[in-house]
C-alpha cells in the first residue's frame, strides 16, 4: 500500500474541513436572517465566494502532486469520516462552488420576481444541498460519500416540495422514495459487504487496482458493482430515473441546481468515484464489467433523448436531456480507456455549465413571458435575444459543437470509443448527437424565426431582470471559455487518469 | 478467568439500587405532591451521577465482574446477595440512570393526578431495573425481574390511556407467563449445580437435552420481553396506553432485558442449544424486522408506529446476537443502547405533542413544522437516527450487525435489508406528515413550540445520538473484552461439538 501511495504525497490540510463547513454555517446564518432578505442573500453570496476561493486554494498543492486529506471522525478500524482533495474531487468541487455563486444571484432574481413564499427556507436548503455536494466531492471513503449523499437527498426534499401543493408533494414523495430506497436497498448492503470483504471503505489513491484482492469471489464483486450502479439512483440511469422528471415541479433555480450541481452530479460523481476507486480499472477489466455497462447506459442515452423529443414542456425536455447526458459520463468511465475516462469526467463540468444555462433560460422565459411550453415560444427570441442566444450557445454545447465546451467531451468520448474498439458505442454517440440537435434546435429556431400565433400578439414582453440575465450570460460565457481553453479543467482530469 | 469477581472500593452498585428505593420510601411517608417531582428528580440525578464513578473506574481490560459485592443472604439454600457489572451490563446500567431523570422531567406537567404515587412507581422501577442488570445471583435476579412488573403495571393501569386496563393486564399476563418457565429453569439449574451464583453456572458441561430444555424456558421469557415475533402482541398495547414516561421506560430499558438475558444467560449457560437453534432464531429475527416494518408503515397512531418500529429494531439486536461473531455482538450491544436512546427520544417527542393536543393520531399532528421549529429540528434528527442515517448512532449499530451477518450468513443479512428500507419508509412518512403534512392541514397555529424544560430533556439524548454515531470506539471498548471472551468460549464449544450449529461461511 505504501509504495503505491509514495507517488502522491498525502498532506493533512484543515482547510478541507473549512471548505465543507462554509455552506453549512452559511445555511445556519441564513436561517436566522428571515427578516432581512438583502442581508440573507448577501450572506449566501459571501459564503459562495468564500467557498470558491477556499476550493481554489487547493490547486497549487495539487499541481505539485500532493493529495490533501483531513480526518474528522474515526469510527471503527478502517471506517472513518475523512475528507480528501485530489484531482477527481476538484473537478466536481470547482463546478459546485462556482455555480453556487452564479445560482445565488439568479435565484434572488427569480424568487423575488416571482414573489415566491418561504425564501428563507429556500436559501437555507440551497446552501445545505451545496454542503452535501461539496462533502461528496471531498469524500475520502465510501462511508463519508454515503453520509453526504444522504444529506443531499434529505436537504433537497424541501426544495422539491417548495410550493407545498398537491403536485409538488407528489413530486417530492417520488423523489425521496426513489433516492432513499435505492440507497438503503443497494448501498447499505454494499457498504457492509465491502467492509467485510476488505476491512476498509477507504478509496485508494489511484484508479487502477481498486480495493478488492484478486481472490475475492468474482460473483460477489459483480453483485456489489451492480448494487453500486443502481444504489446511486441520483445518476439517473434508466429504469430508476423517474424521480428526475417528477422533481421538475420545483422552482426553476432548484431545477437548475439539481440538474447542474447538487443532485444528479452527486449521483454520477459517486458512481464514477466508486467505479474507478473501489472497483478500479484492473478489476473492472478482469471481470469484464466496463463494456456491458457502457452499452447499458447507452440505452439510457438513446431512450431518454427520444423521450425528450416528445416533450413540449421545456423543463421536461431539459430533464430528459439531463437523463441522457448523465449517462455520457458513466459511459465514458465504463469504457476504461484513458481518453474515454477523461471525456466522461470533463463532461461533468461541461454539462454542468451548459445545463444550468439552459435551465436559467427556461426560468427567464417563464418570468418574462409566463410560457412553459415550447410550442408557445414562437417569436420570443426576437424580444429576448440574449436569453435565446444563450440558450442556443448552451444547446450547441449539449450537441457537442465546437467551440463550446461540449465539443471537448464529445471528442474525448469518440476517441475513447475507438481506443476501446467499440463501434457500437461510436454509433450510439453519433445517434445521440443527432437526437440532441433534434430536440434543441427547434427551440432556438422557433424563438428567433417562428411566427407568433395570430391573435396572441403580446406586447410588453422584455428580457428578464438583470439579476437573472447576468448569471445566465456568465454561465454560458464559462461554457465558451472552457470550450476554447479546456486545459484548466483537463489538468485535474489528467491527475486522475495519470 | 483466574478471577471472577473484582470487589474493591466503594459499593456504588448498592447505592444505585438503594437510593431510588430510599427516595420512594421518603416520598411515601411524606406524601406531598408538591415535593414529589423535585425529590424524584433529585434522586434520579444523583443516581445518574453515581454511575459516573462506575464508568470511569471500570477496568476495560478484564472480563471479570467489577464493583462486585457478595453477602450471604439465605445460607441454607446458598442464596447470596451478589452484584457486579461487566462489559455487557455496564452500559445498560448507565443507560437506565441516564433515561430516568428525563422520564421524571417529561412527566413534570404531563402527570396531574396522584403525582406522589407516580414518582414512587418510577423510583421503584429504577431500582428494579438496575437490579436486573447487576444481579449475579439467580434468586436475586428473579426477584428484581418480577419486581419490575408491579410498578410498570401500575404505571399503565393508573395513568394510562383509554384502554389501559386491557393493555396493563395483557402486559402483566404475557410477562408473567414467560417468568414462570424462567423460574423452572432457574430451579433446574440450581438442582444441577447446587448454587444460584450465576458465573458458576456458565460454560459448564450440561447434557444436550438439559441445555435444550433450559434454553427454551429462558427463550420464552426473554423473547416475550424483547419482544421477538410472534411474542410481540403485548407491546403495541402497552406502549400506546402507557403515559410518556412509561412508554420510554418500556422501550428504552425493559425491552433490553430480553436481549440482555440472551447474552447473559442463554449463550454462556446453554451454548450448545444456542448454537443448535441459531438458524431458526435468525429467521425469527428477520420475520420481526420485516413484520415490524410493514406494520409500522400502516399505523395512523404515532405511538403505535414507534412501538412497531421497536419490534423491527430489536430484530436487528437478536440478529446480531445469533450470528456469533464480534461484529454481530458489538452491533447488537450498540443497537441496544441506540434503540434506548432514539426510541426513548421519539416517545418523548410524541408525548410532547400529546401534551399539547391530547391526541396520538397522526392526522391531528400534521403540518407542525412552521409553528414548532425547535420541535421539528429535534424530531427530524431523532427520526434520521431511527432509520440509521449515516453519522447517527443507529447507523453504526446496524452497520456492525449487517457486517457480522454478511460475514457468516449472507442470505440472512440480505433478508434483513428490506427491513432497513422499511425503517426509512415509515420514519420518513411520519416525519413528512408531522413537519409538512399535505395541502389541507388542520390549523396548528395554536401549537406552542418546545419550552426550555422540554429542550433540556431532548438535548442529552441528541448528544448521544451523535456521540455514538461519530465516535463509537469508547463505547465498544467497554464491551470488547467480555464479548471477545464470550466468543472464544462459543468457538471452543463449537469445536468440541462440531455437529452443532452449522457454520457455512462463504468467505473462508
Amino acid at each position: 500500500m505504501n509504495e503505491l501511495q509514495a507517488s502522491a504525497a498525502i498532506m493533512e490540510n484543515a482547510f478541507l474541513l473549512i471548505a465543507v463547513l462554509i455552506p453549512l454555517v452559511g445555511s445556519l446564518v441564513v436561517m436566522t436572517l428571515k427578516n432581512n432578505p438583502n442581508l440573507r442573500e448577501f450572506t449566501s453570496f459571501c459564503a459562495a465566494v468564500l467557498l470558491f476561493f477556499v476550493v481554489c486554494s487547493f490547486i497549487p498543492a495539487l499541481k505539485q502532486g500532493q493529495t490533501l486529506v483531513y480526518p474528522i471522525f474515526h469510527l471503527l478500524p478502517g471506517l472513518s469520516i475523512t475528507l480528501r482533495a485530489d484531482g477527481f474531487s476538484m473537478i466536481f468541487a470547482l463546478v459546485a462552488s462556482s455555480l453556487w455563486m452564479i445560482a445565488v444571484f439568479y435565484s434572488l432574481g427569480y424568487m423575488r420576481a416571482h414573489h415566491e413564499p418561504k425564501q428563507t427556507r429556500f436559501n437555507a436548503c440551497f446552501a445545505l444541498a451545496i454542503f452535501g455536494a461539496i462533502g461528496v466531492a471531498f469524500s475520502d471513503n465510501l462511508l463519508t460519500l454515503y453520509l453526504f449523499y444522504e444529506i443531499v437527498s434529505i436537504c433537497t426534499y424541501p426544495l422539491v416540495a417548495h410550493h407545498q401543493d398537491e403536485e409538488s408533494y407528489e413530486g417530492g414523495r417520488k423523489y425521496i422514495i426513489y433516492l432513499t430506497s435505492t440507497a438503503k436497498l443497494f448501498l447499505l448492503p454494499a457498504l457492509a459487504l465491502i467492509y467485510v470483504l476488505t476491512g476498509t471503505l477507504d478509496f485508494p489513491h489511484n484508479i487502477s487496482q481498486g480495493v478488492f484482492s484478486a481472490d475475492a469471489p468474482s460473483w460477489m464483486v459483480v453483485m456489489l458493482y451492480v448494487f453500486c450502479l443502481f444504489g446511486f439512483a441520483k445518476n439517473g440511469i434508466m429504469p430508476l430515473h423517474h424521480w428526475l422528471p417528477g422533481a421538475m415541479v420545483a422552482p426553476t433555480p432548484v431545477s437548475a441546481l439539481l440538474h447542474a450541481v447538487a443532485v444528479v452530479k452527486v449521483g454520477v460523481f459517486s458512481t464514477t468515484r466508486v467505479m474507478l476507486y473501489i472497483f478500479g480499472v484492473d478489476t473492472m477489466q478482469r471481470l469484464n464489467l466496463g463494456i456491458p455497462t457502457a452499452y447499458f447506459v447507452g440505452c439510457t442515452i438513446i431512450l431518454a433523448s427520444v423521450i425528450a423529443l416528445s416533450k413540449d414542456n421545456l423543463k421536461a425536455r431539459l430533464a430528459y436531456s439531463t437523463v441522457s447526458q448523465l449517462s455520457y459520463i458513466i459511459m465514458g468511465v465504463a469504457l476504461l480507456t484513458p481518453h474515454a475516462i477523461a471525456g466522461g469526467l470533463i463532461h461533468i463540468v461541461n454539462h454542468a455549465f451548459a445545463k444550468i444555462t439552459l435551465f436559467f433560460c427556461a426560468g427567464a422565459i417563464y418570468i418574462a413571458a409566463h410560457k412553459k411550453d415550447i410550442s408557445e415560444m414562437s417569436g420570443l427570441g426576437r424580444v429576448m435575444p440574449f436569453t435565446f442566444g444563450a440558450f442556443g450557445v448552451a444547446a450547441l454545447s449539449m450537441i457537442g459543437a465546437p467551440p463550446v465546451a461540449g465539443f471537448v467531451s464529445k471528442w474525448y468520448l469518440l476517441v475513447g470509443s475507438l481506443e476501446a474498439h467499440q463501434i457500437g458505442i461510436l454509433l450510439i454517440l453519433i445517434t445521440s448527437t443527432v437526437l440532441n440537435a433534434g430536440y434543441f434546435a427547434p427551440v432556438v429556431y422557433r424563438g428567433f424565426f417562428g411566427k407568433a400565433p395570430a391573435g396572441t400578439e403580446e406586447s410588453g414582453i422584455r428580457e428578464a431582470p438583470l439579476t437573472m440575465l447576468v448569471p445566465l450570460l456568465l454561465a454560458v460565457a464559462v461554457s465558451v471559455v472552457i470550450g476554447i481553453y479546456p486545459d484548466f479543467m483537463l489538468q485535474f482530469v489528467k491527475m486522475v487518469t495519470g | 478467568m483466574n478471577q471472577i469477581l473484582i470487589s474493591s472500593g466503594f459499593p456504588w452498585l448498592n447505592v444505585l439500587v438503594a437510593l431510588p428505593l430510599a427516595g420512594a420510601l421518603i416520598l411515601l411517608v411524606l406524601g406531598r405532591d408538591a415535593l414529589a417531582r423535585r425529590l424524584a428528580l433529585a434522586v434520579t440525578i444523583v443516581n445518574a451521577l453515581c454511575t459516573l464513578p462506575l464508568l470511569i473506574g471500570f477496568d476495560r481490560s478484564t472480563t471479570a465482574f467489577q464493583f462486585a459485592h457478595l453477602y450471604a443472604w439465605i445460607p441454607q439454600l446458598r442464596i447470596n446477595y451478589a452484584v457486579g457489572v461487566d462489559g455487557i451490563s455496564i452500559l445498560l446500567v448507565a443507560l437506565t440512570t441516564l433515561i430516568m431523570p428525563l422520564c421524571v422531567l417529561a412527566s413534570w406537567t404531563y402527570i396531574q393526578k396522584r403525582v406522589t404515587a407516580f414518582m414512587v412507581c418510577l423510583l421503584v422501577m429504577e431500582s428494579a431495573m438496575i437490579g436486573v442488570f447487576i444481579a449475579l445471583d439467580f434468586v436475586l435476579f428473579y426477584i428484581f425481574w418480577e419486581f419490575m412488573l408491579i410498578p410498570m403495571y401500575l404505571l399503565i393501569a393508573i395513568w394510562g390511556g383509554p384502554r389501559k386496563s386491557y393493555a396493563s393486564i395483557k402486559f402483566f399476563l404475557y410477562t408473567l407467563a414467560g417468568s414462570v418457565l424462567l423460574l423452572v429453569a432457574i430451579i433446574a439449574l440450581y438442582l444441577h449445580n447446587g448454587t444460584f451464583f450465576i458465573p458458576a453456572m456458565m460454560w459448564r458441561e450440561y447434557g444436550q437435552g438439559f441445555q435444550l430444555l433450559v434454553f427454551l424456558a429462558f427463550f420464552l421469557a426473554f423473547a416475550i420481553k424483547v419482544p421477538m415475533f410472534p411474542f410481540h402482541t403485548w407491546l403495541p398495547a402497552a406502549h400506546v396506553e402507557a403515559p410518556t414516561a412509561g412508554s420510554v421506560l418500556l422501550a428504552s430499558i425493559l425491552l433490553k432485558m430480553g436481549t440482555y438475558g440472551f447474552l447473559r444467560f442463554c449463550l454462556p449457560i446453554t451454548p450448545d442449544a444456542s448454537l443448535m437453534l441459531a438458524t431458526p432464531l435468525l429467521w425469527l429475527s428477520i420475520a420481526g424486522i420485516i413484520y415490524g416494518g410493514f406494520t409500522a408503515l400502516a399505523q395512523q397512531d404515532m405511538k403505535k408506529l414507534i412501538a412497531y418500529s421497536s419490534v423491527g429494531h430489536m430484530g436487528f439486536v437478536t440478529l446480531g446476537i445469533f450470528v456469533f461473531n464480534l461484529h454481530g455482538l458489538q452491533g447488537a450491544m450498540l443497537q441496544m443502547i441506540n434503540h434506548g436512546i432514539t426510541t426513548g427520544a421519539l416517545f418523548l417527542c410524541i408525548g410532547m405533542i400529546y401534551e399539547r393536543n391530547h391526541s396520538r393520531e397522526l392526522a391531528h399532528a400534521v403540518g407542525l413544522g412552521p409553528y414548532m421549529p425547535w420541535f421539528a429540528t429535534f424530531f427530524t434528527l431523532f427520526s434520521l437516527s431511527a432509520f440509521a442515517f449515516p453519522g447517527t448512532n443507529s447507523f453504526i449499530g446496524e452497520f456492525l450487525v449487517l457486517a457480522g451477518s454478511f460475514a457468516r450468513r449472507p442470505e440472512v443479512a440480505l433478508a434483513a435489508i428490506p427491513g432497513a428500507l422499511l425503517a426509512a419508509a415509515y420514519m420518513l412518512r411520519l416525519l413528512q406528515k408531522v413537519i409538512w403534512g399535505g395541502v389541507n392541514n388542520p390549523d396548528q397555529s395554536g401549537m406552542k413550540d418546545l419550552h426550555l424544560r422540554e429542550i433540556l430533556v431532548l438535548t442529552p439524548l441528541l448528544l448521544f445520538v451523535f456521540w455514538i454515531g461519530l465516535g463509537p470506539q469508547p463505547f465498544l471498548d467497554y464491551m470488547n473484552p467480555t464479548l471477545t471472551e464470550l466468543l472464544q468460549h462459543l468457538q471452543q464449544r463449537q469445536q468440541a461439538h462440531p455437529g452443532v450449529g452449522l457454520d457455512w461461511s462463504i468467505f473462508k
